[in-house]
């Protein structure tokens, strides 16, 4: 009897330790990987300390390491993640509200469904070379690059056939490779929207895309202004792609050749022709600073780099994560 | 919405077949409207579909050509990949090794360690808790994966690897080695698997934890023999997405693994992967309609068959689940 107690004992004691031993395998999976983030992070800036400045964000360029700067690859960015943004949301939004709120439950709406959530996955590489062959190259119809001029009454605006390495070309590659997680997002999104909104529209007479305009897009909108920026800061830091379809880490001017906004005063129609332009973004400046032989610039100019495209993006996720806990208070369903 | 029952407006007194016919005029028009408007999303709809038709298209068009140069035996079985030498060969077998090793590295690291974060999450931390660790931990998923290279390159090697393996175990390291690669794509994925598995332990029904903890069963017993085997398939296709997203990794790799495709299995050695090669090859300029060009596509051809393969299982495996539980 007393033996069995014994064993009793000492079995509930094992199993005391390996429930201790366990929980704290878990915590530290948890808590070792913000350790290592925190730490990760750190010394990036370590290496970066005293390289950033103000001088830093707004000189072009240069091969010497205590001259580059990053005003070309930040203008880039941002007319790159804005323009890909004004041509993924609305096609994205509108995909998803056909597929939440149109589409019949069948063949054709699994295959549309798994089509995205497999485009998802596919590798930013695999993008980089469709945006090549499809926007650089224009599928290689034209023998040698052609020069056109399309006269749109107040202004002319030159561009050249194929595209080449302009910002459209990124900007169109990248707005693919969002494309899919903008429509998920914004389906999440339009699928919290409770149908009880939807019937009381209804049942007031409202049409179907009525009830969508009026009262289902305003209360997904928190949702998919979410996920739409999230896609953004992702886009912000795509690499691969860019440097698939060529684009040149040298270039040393905005996009259109805007130094500034009393620049854009007078000319107005620079605005219009900076998609036509030649760029370069943040990201792929970094990536050509690490490759640089040069010991100062692939340690401390690109880590100086890196910090700055790491600020732009914690921007756009603070933001984001600002925008959702406002409408989350606001409004429970 | 059903479409109103036309009006015979012929039984009508005159007020009210005006009344009627101005009825039928508006919804004419809005349904005119309404259906342009259908249209207009479900091509938006289609958009998607398109850009899987034209990857699939462009990548098949031009690896047939690849095809026709190189024997298809000799692209799948060669264990040389030279294009870029005057004495070319097309074995992708190295690229393939490569990828492979950084994904096994990858995983070996972030598979166990983003299921125990997300054990820890599901079944242990206070809500308070899960509710900070989980966006941060998606935000170390957001960093740019130039970032991790940078990371790998610059201190991994040169600070851990180099001091451990060279100075202490008397092993070679190279500067560009795949094992500085797999460990930061290890980190690289392991938000993601803790993101989707603890979405998929949450999901086990809070009963099944119940019953095991009314048969005296303790924490461990019920985390590890009643939630994770409940929640298996799930957790299977988490895996199997985040080992996609690895096969797929490009910058981190090309930058910190090095751009030498070699059949090797020590970990310590410069390696080259599919992606990898299309990055190096792509960021020069490449002559148009060379080989080497074509080469490129079906390397891309294959690389986008690996990951789709593994996507398409993980998300059939995931409906499965989802079906279960609901």
């Amino acid at each position: 009897m007393n033996q069995t107690a014994d064993a009793y004992r000492k079995e509930l004691s094992r199993r005391r330790r390996l429930v201790v031993a366990f929980e704290w395998l878990c915590r530290c999976a948890a808590w070792g990987s913000l350790a290592l983030l925190i730490f990760f992070l750190g010394a990036i800036g370590y290496e970066a300390w005293g390289w950033v400045s103000f001088d830093f964000l707004s000189r072009a360029n240069h091969y010497e390491a205590d001259k580059a700067g990053m005003m070309g690859g930040i203008w880039g960015s941002i007319w790159l993640v804005g323009l890909s943004t004004i041509l993924s949301v609305p096609v994205g939004v509108g995909a998803a509200i056909y597929l939440e709120e149109y589409a019949k439950a069948g063949w054709l709406k699994r295959q549309i469904q798994l089509n995205i959530s497999n485009l998802a996955g596919v590798p930013s590489v695999v993008y980089g070379i469709l945006g090549f062959t499809v926007f650089v190259r224009c599928f290689g119809a034209f023998e040698r690059p052609q020069e056109f001029v399309l006269s749109l009454g107040f202004i002319d605006l030159p561009f050249r056939l194929p595209f080449g390495a302009v910002v459209l070309s990124g900007a169109g590659t990248l707005t693919l490779l969002s494309l899919p997680t903008v429509i998920i997002a914004a389906q999440e999104a339009l699928r919290a929207v409770p149908p009880t909104l939807r019937h009381a529209s209804y049942a007031l007479g409202a049409t179907k895309w009525q009830t969508i305009w009026h009262q289902v897009l305003p209360a997904a909108l928190p949702g998919i202004l979410t996920g739409v920026i999230l896609s953004m800061s992702r886009t912000l830091g795509e690499t691969a792609p860019l440097a698939v379809l060529g684009v040149a880490s040298q270039v040393t001017f905005a996009p259109g050749k805007i130094r500034g906004i009393s620049d854009l005063a007078t000319h107005p129609e620079k605005l219009v022709q900076a998609p036509f332009d030649k760029f370069t973004a943040m990201p792929l400046q970094v990536y050509t600073w690490i490759d640089d032989p040069d010991q100062q610039i692939q340690v401390h100019v690109a880590a100086a780099g890196i910090v700055v495209l790491l600020a732009f993006l914690i921007l756009m996720n603070s933001v984001a994560i600002l925008i959702r806990n406002r409408f989350q208070q606001k409004i429970r369903w | 919405m059903t479409e109103p029952k036309p009006v015979d407006s012929s039984r009508l007194t005159s007020p009210l077949r005006a009344a009627g016919a101005d009825l039928r005029r508006r919804f004419t028009w809005q349904s005119t409207t309404e259906f342009f408007i259908r249209g207009t999303l479900f091509c938006c709809a289609l958009l998607s579909v398109l850009t899987t038709l034209t990857i699939v298209g462009v990548l098949i068009t031009e690896s047939w050509a690849f095809f026709q140069t190189v024997s298809f035996v000799e692209f799948m079985t060669g264990t040389q990949w030279t294009p870029q030498f005057e004495d070319q060969h097309f074995g992708v077998l190295p690229l393939v090794f490569g990828t492979m090793q950084i994904t096994l590295l990858s995983g070996m690291i972030g598979l166990p360690v983003g299921l125990l974060a997300a054990i820890y999450l599901s079944e242990y931390a206070a809500p308070m808790t899960r509710n900070i660790v989980k966006p941060v931990l998606e935000l170390l998923a957001g960093i740019p994966t130039v970032v991790y290279g940078y990371f790998a390159l610059r201190f991994l090697t040169p600070n851990v690897l180099k001091p451990v393996f060279q100075d202490w175990l008397g092993l070679h390291v190279d500067g560009f080695n795949a094992l500085s690669g797999g460990i930061v794509v290890g980190i690289m994925i392991m938000p993601m698997v803790c993101s989707l598995s603890e979405d998929v332990l949450r999901a086990v029904p809070q009963s099944l934890r119940e019953a095991g903890y009314a048969l005296g069963a303790t924490k461990f017993d019920v985390s590890v023999k009643i939630v994770v085997p409940s929640a298996l398939s799930g957790i299977f296709a988490s895996f199997l997405l985040a080992l996609a997203r690895g096969v797929g990794e490009t910058m981190a790799v090309s930058i910190a693994a090095g751009q030498q495709p070699s059949l090797t299995l020590n970990p310590l050695n410069q390696i080259q992967t599919m992606t990898g090669f299309v990055i190096n090859v792509m960021k020069g300029d490449v002559e148009v309609g060379s080989i080497l060009e074509k080469s490129i596509y079906a390397v891309a051809l294959l690389l986008f068959l690996m990951t789709l393969v593994m996507n398409m299982v993980s998300q059939v495996v995931l409906r499965r689940y989802r079906e279960v539980y609901q």
